[in-house]
């Protein structure tokens, strides 16, 4: 470079938009966990973010190959700790898939309920904080309120609040505990009302729609590319929900719709959570009222352990019980990959078998992996306050990004 | 009484009524919150967590003292102080009540009437920015510096809709002492409406008690206008870097705040000490009716009690009550107890506005705010100012 060309270059730095770095994170109220993100900011617009992760890395996918099959389960609830049923679930449907194990139908509609409840507990996390993080403190306390009916719940079912661990390969864990029916009618006959409270304090408030409607917009195209899916993708208008797409589980038993929008800003997204909050509470209405009679586990012996009883009187059955607890089954060689719709979207489990007990590789495609990278689209230009309201609207868990 | 000696006296009353309110203030807010927020609120410190703010203070006060080492020192101390002293400073001229006597010297309930009053409280609450700026800037940190340009520029922004709200009923009321302008809203229209500033004629102050209510919301940093200390967006905002006690006075400027325009709302705008209705309506026996009420209903549910606790703390609620409902119909008493009620309860029911509305309302964004302070407040503020104007040179 000549000497001119320095002197203009100069003169063009000193000139420069004179830029603040703020490293919102990783400790910081809003982030949801250990996000950090880097802000260029001029005042208080934001120039560039960078979100940069991995604070909450734990090494689950590798740590799974260092257990069974069956001891992996417990792993799959600590990767997204506000949907663990999901995750069991998806990673359950993997792992019978390798086995060619075929579910009776009680499993899978308990599964079905549970991971419906699972979606509004989540979808409860979600806007309560979401709805904090505007200021609206009183709405994460009522998300709460139910959530907590929720974690009661689970609690009665396996014995757990968060990391239930409840659906195994090869059907659930313990048998369904008595006057669960009852417990989950009440629950859920209450919902619809709980949310309508959510609504009227949200839904036609002018501070909210001003908060939220075209606010971390980004248009459809960009977000496929980006690798995003669930309700930002459902928010923007592509009617994608792998529940009805590739239904699993008897999914496709069930009469539910896939709310959509088209505006694809933070307001799209909540509309399409609460919608997807009251389709859930359907569901599971309709998994209560037709819940079949039948075994709550496959009939699989080399899988599934046998009943005490039987082990304590049948060879067969303590060889089985032996081998199961000693080493765990052996799964056929092969891989599959098993995508289910989390609350937060695709979810996906590819697993690897060696033909050994322990899986030689696990990987998980997590959503909010993928629709972190949408931060920067939706925040760049915009100010301070929107990054929480985007943020917000994401949805992620920390845990499911970094795993 | 000599004088010098009235003051004092009378400066250490309202400083410790003050002080005490502010303290419970909190107490209030958190319980009515928790209650909103179907909690129980403060519950272990004393009955009904009633030793809170006493157990708060002492956290406070034995907190480690940090001061970080990249502060500027001097503003860094002086901000806390600033925003402290200045908060607590416009109380002294409010009127609480018309002139009484007692024990046969003759005073206002006032600390001081100043000719210029509401110059004064205007010019106190252009002052206090600086407390909030200072420690921002002075902290050095990011966070605050974003919070207290925020809070800055809000509250320079939101003083013009205050102002302008304020010069309506002094139009009407054609003086700037506090005092007088209570005087002024005194007597019943038909013998009924009261002629505070909100209802008088020519010119209803009503648009202008919205606008001064909308603008004082953004000069105390509340709720949904508490952009400042965004705590979801800059951490703390202004008192990031803040501990123990000088955290505590920026938390206490903020309550005194409150406590100050809400007691400015009722004296310009709700009438002051006046009573809503005559006394020949009986509103000499509505404090005694109020408060009896509540005794009794306390004393109903002591004896009939939803959970074992209540059988011994509602009894002592309701017996409190009671005796207070009794002290309220003592001739000796009245002349001073009464005006004071009604100011008490004016400045209340408008506080429990302030906290209620912390309840419900999500927050605005900056940008927003600014957007509504200009473009929405000011205008509408400009052209009731003028309306008034015009109705009072046409009618008044």
């Amino acid at each position: 470079m000549n000497e001119e060309g320095a002197g203009a270059a100069a003169e063009r730095n000193e000139t420069a938009r004179r830029l603040m770095v703020l490293n919102m994170g990783p400790q910081h109220p809003s982030t949801h966990g250990v996000l950090r993100v880097i802000l260029e900011l001029e005042g208080e617009n934001i120039c560039a973010a960078e979100p940069d992760i991995g604070f909450l890395h734990t090494g689950i996918e590798k740590q799974c190959e260092a257990l069974t099959y069956q001891q992996a389960v417990t792993l799959t609830d600590r990767v997204d700790y506000l949907a663990n049923l999901s995750n069991n679930l998806c990673y359950a449907l993997a792992v019978e898939k390798l086995l060619g194990l075929e579910m009776p139908p009680k499993v899978q509609w308990m599964r079905v309920l549970l991971a419906e409840l699972t979606r509004i507990n989540s979808h409860l996390v979600w806007l309560g904080t979401q709805a904090l993080d505007i200021g609206a403190m009183t709405v994460f306390l009522y998300c709460f309120r139910e959530r907590e009916d929720l974690l009661r719940i689970f609690e009665m079912f396996s014995g757990q609040r968060m990391m239930t661990s409840y659906i195994r390969i090869g059907g659930l864990a313990l048998e369904p505990p008595r006057g669960w029916e009852a417990m989950v009618r009440k629950f859920i006959r209450a919902f619809p009302s709980k949310v309508d409270e959510y609504e009227n304090l949200l839904t036609n408030n002018p501070i909210w729609l001003q908060r939220t409607k075209g606010i971390g917009h980004v248009p459809l195209e960009k977000l496929i590319e980006l690798g995003v899916t669930g309700p930002l993708l459902r928010a923007a208008g592509l009617d994608w929900d792998i529940r009805k797409a590739e239904p699993y589980s008897s999914y496709e038993q069930f009469d539910f719709d896939v709310p959509t929008r088209t505006d694809g800003d933070v307001y799209a997204r909540y509309q399409v959570r609460v919608q997807e909050m009251r389709q859930s509470a359907r569901i599971v209405e309709q998994a209560l009222d037709g819940m079949p009679e039948g075994p709550w586990k496959a009939d699989a012996p080399h899988v599934v352990l046998p009943e005490r009883e039987k082990m304590k009187t049948q060879m067969e059955a303590l060889i089985y019980h032996f081998k199961i607890v000693t080493e765990g089954f052996q799964v056929p060689e092969g891989e599959v990959y098993q995508a289910v719709e989390s609350p937060r979207g695709e979810l996906g489990y590819y697993v690897v078998s060696d033909g050994t007990s322990k899986p030689y590789r696990v990987f998980m495609r997590t959503p909010s992996f993928g629709n972190l990278q949408a931060l920067p689209a939706m925040i760049e230009g915009g100010l301070v306050a929107d990054v929480i309201a985007s943020m917000g609207s994401l949805d992620f868990v920390l845990g499911d990004v970094d795993r | 009484m000599n004088f010098y000696l009235l003051t004092v006296l009378k400066t250490a009353v309202v400083a410790a009524a003050l002080l005490t309110t502010l303290a419970y203030l909190q107490w209030i807010e958190r319980k009515v919150i928790a209650h909103i927020q179907i909690r129980m609120g403060p519950y272990r410190v004393g009955p009904h967590g009633l030793l809170q703010p006493l157990a708060d203070v002492i956290k406070l006060l034995t907190k480690e003292d940090l001061i970080p080492a990249h502060v500027n020192k001097f503003f860094y101390m002086l901000a806390p102080f600033l925003a402290v002293s200045l908060a607590l400073i416009s109380i002294a001229v409010i009127p609480f009540g018309p002139e009484i006597e007692i024990g046969g010297t003759r005073t206002w309930m006032q600390l001081t009437d100043l000719n210029i009053g509401i110059l004064f409280l205007l010019a106190i609450s252009s002052v206090s920015v600086y407390g909030i700026a200072l420690g921002g800037w002075a902290s050095n940190n990011k966070y605050s510096l974003l919070g207290s340009l925020r809070s800055a520029a809000q509250m320079i922004s939101y003083e013009l809709p205050l102002g302008l709200a304020l010069a309506a009923p002094l139009l009407m009321a054609g003086t700037l002492s506090l005092r007088e302008i209570v005087y002024a809203q005194s007597g019943y229209w038909f013998g009924m409406i009261p002629k505070w500033a909100v209802f008088q004629m020519p010119a209803p102050q009503v648009i202008g008690f919205l606008i001064f209510l909308i603008a004082a919301f953004a000069e105390t940093n509340r709720l949904p206008f508490d952009l400042p200390e965004a705590e979801n967006e800059l951490v703390a905002g202004f008192h990031t870097e803040y501990s123990s006690m000088k955290f505590a006075s920026f938390f206490m400027a903020e309550y005194a705040n409150m406590v100050t325009i809400t007691a400015v709302a009722t004296t310009v705008f709700l009438g002051g000490w006046m009573a809503p209705f005559p006394a020949e309506y009986g509103s000499r026996l509505v404090p005694t009716a109020v408060l009896g009420l509540a005794g009794a209903l306390a004393l109903y549910h002591g004896f009939h009690p939803l959970r074992p606790r209540d059988r011994r703390t509602l009894p002592v609620v309701g017996v409190v009550f009671l005796v207070l409902a009794g002290v309220f119909l003592l001739p000796a008493v009245q002349s001073w107890l009464l005006p004071l009620f009604w100011f008490l309860a004016k400045t209340g029911a408008l506080l429990f506005l302030f906290i209620w509305v912390r309840g419900t309302l999500p927050r605005f964004r900056y940008d927003q705010l600014m957007r509504f302070g200009w473009k929405f407040l000011f205008p509408v503020a400009v052209v009731n100012l003028f309306a008034t104007a015009l109705l009072v040179a046409l009618f008044g």
